[in-house]
């Protein structure tokens, strides 16, 4: 039974654990890790050789590589992502659940990298969320589990049990693209089938 | 090697007429005109090229100084490339056909090789030459909704804008 | 109103058989498989039309990878590419630098120094056994057995650790240059390959009894996405898929290049083209590399490993730019564009063996250090498109070994 001794002080026997709930639940998340991986490129071999026998993730608790978005927290993108991939990236981030983050892995996820091209996205933070950066082309084992450890420590620092202080949507925005638009863009929206369907959902919807 | 590809590019020379051949670091080029390029590749499989390599394509727009001997087809615009092989004599052929803006077009030579297929669904998507006769001329690496060929020369390196026109998913509403 | 691209529906081509079309087709359902999906070939996608379990027809699309690669080659210089084609079949690089340096070496006419060649005889290899270790890898992985993927992911770690030796890299390495290579080999290299080599034939017949004779295994392999030898020669096959069916096409006897022709080794093929065929021939290959690599490391030619500075096409050691006048004129006249190399206006192609197949360069010069036209033949591309062919009639878990086997990159796919 907790007693207050003469001086003030709150003594405790050994069975009881103070601490706030935040914290606790921190403590839970942060060592049970469950990564998506979403590796597109050479940066998704190093994702593969990380969880491999000799730079083990497993010893930090980010063992289980599931791939479905609704089982896991959270989401590595390691990899270039180009203009085709981006909306699937998109969906499947949307499709993971609260609370989750996102490692951008590697030179191409975090700014495009050596391609400063028509079809790569410079930067996935342009259109998700992204929590931890790391740099490196392919970055090593070692800089991957350090990003971990680092995500480790900002989920312990900053997290509450909703998970939604995260504020990165005027980080995001502030970013330029990197081309002005001056010229129209070479997109046919006439061509895309999903779009159509939208629209044309639409005008039923308007015309009923 | 190429004595042996003489010899095939000498009976190519009796039933279409003269062509145009060099030679370069030990592959030997032959330049087709495109009214008749399925028949000389038809009858280059016939002569035992039954190994497609390659199709692909240049964009000359921005060459300077060409040699003549590529250039036989003076002020073409794209020369398309079909590398062929012999998988029993491992002989090499190259075959060039050269096409010119607008509406480059030529004719497919998927009823001869099967590998043709993506390949020049590929230089469709990434040139914008026609192929008659091919079964699903479609986009191959660029979305089906982008419009522009992006290895043609005018086409800049970086894009304009389309790699970056999506929605943007902030924290709040994801 | 949000405008997505997203890209969840794709017209299915127009049926073939007009019959097929009338007929009935409300059993038939459609799955999406990728472009996200846990084989791990990253980024493709397959949209398959199946009768209950078995496949009817498999429509393939790539593309979520393409980076524009040929675009970049048209700006870079021909030392600088190299970094990129690293990261085209990023599952072995070092075989992606030895080949577009072999075209353009070839473009330019630069006959290269017998220690170069057998240096790069010797990475080659080694990319090879890296290569076919992670695609049988996934290859288990996909069908189960996941210690047999460890197994060959902590030999690739080892094969890591001599590159990174060799250059200071473990993988997208950009090793090789114009008319050499950028670091000479080293003794301690020298050591760290006798001894892998001492050690990776146990490894690998530890890996053979789990998978070989392994009954699941045979049975989820043999017989399933067979290849026959014409269709593999029609389709434009090349490299382990097509010896597995009997075309014994290696670019390595037939038009040698680098070393190759001193060596003693054997080309593997085998007749049945199923996956089982294929993952044996990448088995046998392994051990025959393996040979190579052991001859060639204890023969390696004294001498320059860079062809030499009168010709100005590659850079000095650094030695000599620190240390002769000589060298830093040559170094910086290199280094500025248009100095060093002699660039003919010409066209040329250039394969070597990959391990995945023919990979070949087509560069287009123009007089400049930086190719017009550099145009990489993706073996890739066509293997992939051979995945219709191969599945009609099987199951839908032999997608994933089908597939596997077939060693699909999606960076060397897409470009």
């Amino acid at each position: 039974m907790a007693v207050i001794t003469g001086s003030g002080k709150l003594e405790l026997p050994e069975n009881v654990v103070v601490s706030r709930l935040d914290a606790l639940a921190n403590w839970c998340r942060k060592n049970s890790l469950w990564p998506m991986p979403f590796a597109t490129a050479c940066c998704g071999i190093e994702l593969m050789a990380t969880g491999a026998a000799k730079h083990d993730l497993a010893r930090f608790g980010a063992e289980v590589f599931r791939f479905s978005p609704r089982q896991c927290d959270l989401m590595i993108v390691a990899g270039r992502v180009v203009m085709k991939m981006l909306p699937v990236l998109q969906r499947i981030w949307q499709q993971m659940h609260e609370p989750k983050w996102c490692i951008s892995m590697g030179a191409c996820a975090s700014t495009g990298g050596v391609f400063d091209t028509y079809a790569v996205v410079q930067g996935v933070d342009r259109f998700i969320p992204v929590d931890m950066y790391v740099p490196g082309c392919p970055p090593r084992p070692e800089q991957l589990i350090q990003a971990i450890i680092d995500l480790q420590d900002k989920i312990q620092r900053e997290g509450t049990i909703s998970g939604r202080e995260f504020d990165t949507a005027a980080r995001q925005l502030r970013k330029r693209a990197l081309v002005e638009i001056t010229a129209p863009l070479s997109i046919d929206a006439s061509r895309n089938p999903v779009l159509q369907r939208e629209l044309a959902a639409e005008a039923l919807s308007g015309r009923s | 090697m190429s004595s042996s590809v003489a010899h095939v590019l000498a009976e190519v020379a009796d039933h279409f007429g003269n062509l145009h051949s060099s030679e370069f670091r030990g592959q030997t080029r032959v330049v087709v005109p495109e009214s008749q390029s399925l028949e000389v590749c038809s009858f280059l499989k016939e002569q035992g090229f039954d190994f497609l390599v390659d199709v692909s394509c240049v964009d000359y727009l921005e060459y300077r100084d060409p040699p003549m001997q590529m250039r036989s087809c003076a002020g073409r615009r794209y020369g398309l490339m079909y590398l062929l092989a012999s998988t029993m004599t491992n002989r090499r052929l190259t075959v060039r056909v050269f096409l010119d803006d607008p509406e480059p077009t030529v004719r497919s030579v998927v009823p001869l090789w099967e590998a043709a297929n993506w390949l020049e669904r590929e230089v469709w998507d990434l040139f914008g030459i026609q192929f008659v006769g091919h079964p699903d001329l479609r986009r191959l690496v660029m979305p089906e909704e982008f419009s522009a060929h992006p290895l043609r020369k005018d086409y800049p390196l970086q894009g304009r804008g389309e790699r970056h026109n999506f929605p943007v998913i902030t924290r709040e509403n994801s | 109103m949000v405008q997505s691209f997203a890209t969840a529906e794709r017209r299915l081509p127009p049926a073939s058989d007009p019959e097929s079309a009338a007929r009935n087709e409300d059993y038939l359902w459609t799955l999406n498989f990728g472009p996200q999906h846990p084989a791990t070939h990253t980024t493709l996608r397959l949209v398959l039309k199946l009768e209950g379990e078995r496949v009817v027809d498999a429509m393939p699309e790539m593309g979520y990878l393409h980076s524009g690669f040929e675009k970049i080659g048209e700006h870079l210089t021909f030392n600088q590419y190299v970094t990129v084609t690293d990261r085209m079949n990023y599952i072995s690089p070092m075989a992606n630098n030895v080949a577009w340096h072999h075209a353009v070496e070839t473009l330019l006419g630069i006959e290269l120094t017998p220690r170069c060649k057998v240096i790069r005889t010797i990475i080659a290899e080694l990319a090879r056994i890296s290569d076919h270790l992670l695609c049988n890898g996934a290859v288990g992985l996909d069908t189960g057995a996941f210690t047999f993927f460890l197994y060959g992911f902590y030999q690739r770690e080892v094969i890591y650790d001599i590159f990174e030796t060799l250059c200071g890299a473990r993988f997208t390495n950009s090793y090789t240059r114009v008319g050499g290579v950028s670091q000479d080999i080293t003794p301690l290299v020298i050591e760290q390959i006798r001894t892998f080599i001492k050690k990776f034939p146990k490894t690998l017949d530890d890996m053979e009894r789990l998978l070989t004779r392994n009954r699941i295994f045979v049975d989820r392999t043999k017989g399933v996405g067979v290849l026959t030898r014409d269709e593999a020669i029609r389709r434009g096959a090349t490299g382990p898929v097509a010896r597995a069916s009997g075309v014994p096409r290696d670019l390595r006897k037939d038009e040698p290049y680098l070393a190759y022709a001193d060596y003693d080794f054997q080309i593997c093929c085998a007749t049945a083209g199923d996956c089982y065929a294929r993952y044996l021939v990448r088995m046998q290959e392994m051990r025959e590399s393996l040979r190579i690599v052991a001859q060639a490391v204890e023969n390696i030619p004294a001498g320059p490993v860079n062809v030499s500075m009168d010709q100005r096409t590659s850079k000095p050691d650094k030695q000599q730019v620190y240390s002769t006048i000589e060298g830093t004129i040559s170094h910086f006249e290199l280094a500025m564009s248009n100095r060093g190399f002699e660039v003919p206006c010409e066209e040329s192609y250039a394969a070597i063996e990959a391990p995945n197949g023919e990979l070949g360069f087509y560069i287009v010069g123009d007089g400049n250090e930086t190719a017009y036209r550099a145009r990489c033949r993706p073996p890739s591309v066509l293997n992939f498109a051979m995945f219709p062919h191969l599945i009609r009639g099987h199951t839908l878990s032999d997608v994933v070994a089908v597939l596997g086997s077939l060693n699909v990159i999606a960076a060397e796919l897409d470009r």
